[in-house]
């Protein structure tokens, strides 16, 4: 199930939310919206699911569209919002019963529906637990299960990871990726590697406008033009290594590094990459060369650039 | 049906967090109390009737339903489970008529608890069962006018307290307000403050009159009290 969003506005008031932003996802594409707090993306997400109206434009599930055939494309989401709402009183299966009879799911196959959400998000040992009793990562799993358990083409997911711990984190995203395989899967989040992680493509989002769209790499060239290699090269003058590295036809700019005695750092010219030749030369001089590291451009400079302006 | 759906996970939440039984226990003492051992009670009446149950009832459904209905919508909208909801497909009249569904049968429950009281004065002297049925059928329009303007009341905060005193404040202008004003103010104005009055209609109900002036007047309540909550649900798209 293909999403279009077609030129979408969204206004508070007289503020802006969202800017008139079009992208779309593919089917089976996992997109992640990146973006500052504030940027739009809750907006966005709250829009696609049909919670909120557009201002200006729309948004397309399929073939339905979020104006004309809202129920439509709730039958084909499953959203699981960041605050993870749910019923503390209820225990877990009474919950998903619910949400399973809400979906209009045949009385015959609730069951096993519930018991399939319960192995796929583990939550065999708490399934008779309240909600209120679990703990977050629980809960957000709980979420996710209500998320899934219609078998939408569309996820939605809003900071699925937030506030769980490390290893309930990476189980959450094994999650996501095996769901993200067969699902269309839109998830935003703070945290970049995370993002670059489990997603396709990212997107990233400032101010309600679409700043970047591309995948981690896409974006990281875009970026970074010139490659940057950081060197280490032991047992010889370091003014020698300078000028001789300064003398590369494929580098730009060589610069000692701070606090790091043997230590340079060389920039190449744009579309060069100066690898070889740094290597030829410490075997030509025969120096010692204990480090030749590319330095990436981290997703976080690519996002800080583009979203503090 | 998806308005049972929801009703029946409301009902079990109220019985679930003890709300009802409290409800139900509190209505219930307070009904017997006044209805068989204190005050005008029955057997200082000295009529097989239940009037006195009426009239307590008549009080102790005004101040209890704000109470039922005050989390409906409030601590969904702070929680933000609404999101959820109204995400599902699912339309905001099913989650209206859902949530008052559930507290009418909330009410219809405590009400079939007083059915020992009909029992009780049947064998004690010739009851009129006529008068006694609508006199529950009244209590049953009045509920649901107020349960509207409860579940209405509810819509618009995210604040039980609010939504609890909110609806006692609007309530209180049917109960007793527009009845008072209808005394002191003479004329055309006076009738209408006099129709408005939601003593006058239960009167002539619980009395044993099925007037349809007086059903009318329960259900236009009860419409508009549903039908302004499903716009202020409905609002949140406005901009």
């Amino acid at each position: 199930m293909d999403i279009v969003v077609d030129n979408f506005t969204r206004k508070y008031g007289a503020q802006k939310a969202v800017d008139n932003i079009s992208f779309t996802v593919k089917t089976g594409e996992v997109l992640g919206f990146l973006g500052p707090n504030g940027a739009g993306k809750t907006t966005t997400m709250k829009a696609i699911t049909t919670f909120l109206s557009p201002t200006n434009g729309d948004i397309k599930v399929g073939p339905y569209s979020i104006t004309n055939d809202p129920d439509e494309v709730r039958k084909l989401t499953g959203y699981l919002p960041e605050t993870n709402p749910l019923y503390p009183e209820m225990p877990v299966i009474d919950y998903l019963k619910f949400v399973a009879r809400i979906h209009g799911i045949p009385k015959n196959k609730i069951q096993d529906k519930i018991y399939e959400m319960i192995e796929v998000c583990g939550l065999g040992a708490e399934k008779h637990k309240k909600i209120g009793e679990l703990s977050k990562g629980y809960k957000q799993r709980v979420g996710l299960a209500q998320a899934l358990i219609h078998d939408p083409s569309v996820l939605i997911l809003d900071e699925p990871t937030s506030g769980l711990d490390p290893n309930q984190i990476v189980e959450i995203r094994e999650l996501i990726k095996r769901i993200g395989r067969e699902k269309t899967v839109i998830l935003s989040s703070h945290i970049l590697a995370e993002v670059e992680a489990t997603c396709d493509r990212i997107l990233i989002i400032n101010k309600g406008r679409i700043v970047a769209d591309g995948s981690a790499n896409e974006l990281r060239k875009r970026a970074q033009g010139k490659e940057v290699l950081h060197i280490c090269i032991e047992d010889a003058d370091p003014n020698v290594v300078f000028e001789a590295l300064k003398e590369l036809n494929t580098v730009e700019t060589v610069d000692f590094v701070k606090d790091k005695p043997n230590y340079y750092e060389i920039q190449s010219r744009t579309n060069y990459s100066s690898r070889r030749e740094v290597f030829r030369l410490c075997s030509d001089k025969n120096w010692f060369l204990t480090e030749l590291t590319p330095l990436e451009t981290k997703l976080e400079d690519v996002f800080r650039e583009l979203t503090l302006k | 049906m998806k308005v049972w759906v929801i009703a029946t996970r409301e009902l079990r939440s109220f019985f679930d967090s003890l709300m009802a039984y409290i409800m139900l226990i509190a209505f219930l003492g307070f009904s017997g109390f006044f209805t068989w051992l204190y005050g005008a009670d029955i057997f200082f009446v000295r009529q097989a009737s239940l009037q006195v149950f009426f009239s307590i009832a008549y009080w102790t459904l005004f101040f209890f339903i704000p109470a039922l209905t005050m989390k409906l919508l409030a601590e969904e909208n702070r929680t933000g489970t609404i999101e959820m909801l109204l995400t599902k497909p699912i339309s905001d009249w099913e989650v209206v008529l859902g949530k008052f569904t559930s507290v009418m049968l909330l009410i219809i429950i405590a009400l079939a608890l007083t059915i020992p009281y009909y029992i009780t004065v049947a064998n004690l002297g010739t009851i009129d069962h006529g008068a006694t049925i609508t006199g529950y059928i009244g209590l049953i329009f009045m509920s649901a006018a107020y349960v509207s303007i409860g579940l209405f009341a509810s819509s618009i905060s995210n604040n039980q307290i609010i939504a609890f005193l909110l609806a006692l404040l609007i309530s209180i202008f049917f109960h007793i307000i527009f009845d008072v004003l209808s005394y002191s103010i003479k004329g055309s104005l006076g009738s209408i403050f006099s129709y408005l009055s939601l003593s006058n209609h239960y009167d002539s109900i619980s009395r044993g009159v099925i007037d349809s002036k007086d059903i009318i007047y329960f259900l236009s309540i009860a419409f508009f009290g549903l039908v302004g909550t499903e716009a202020v649900i409905a609002r949140r798209n406005a901009v």
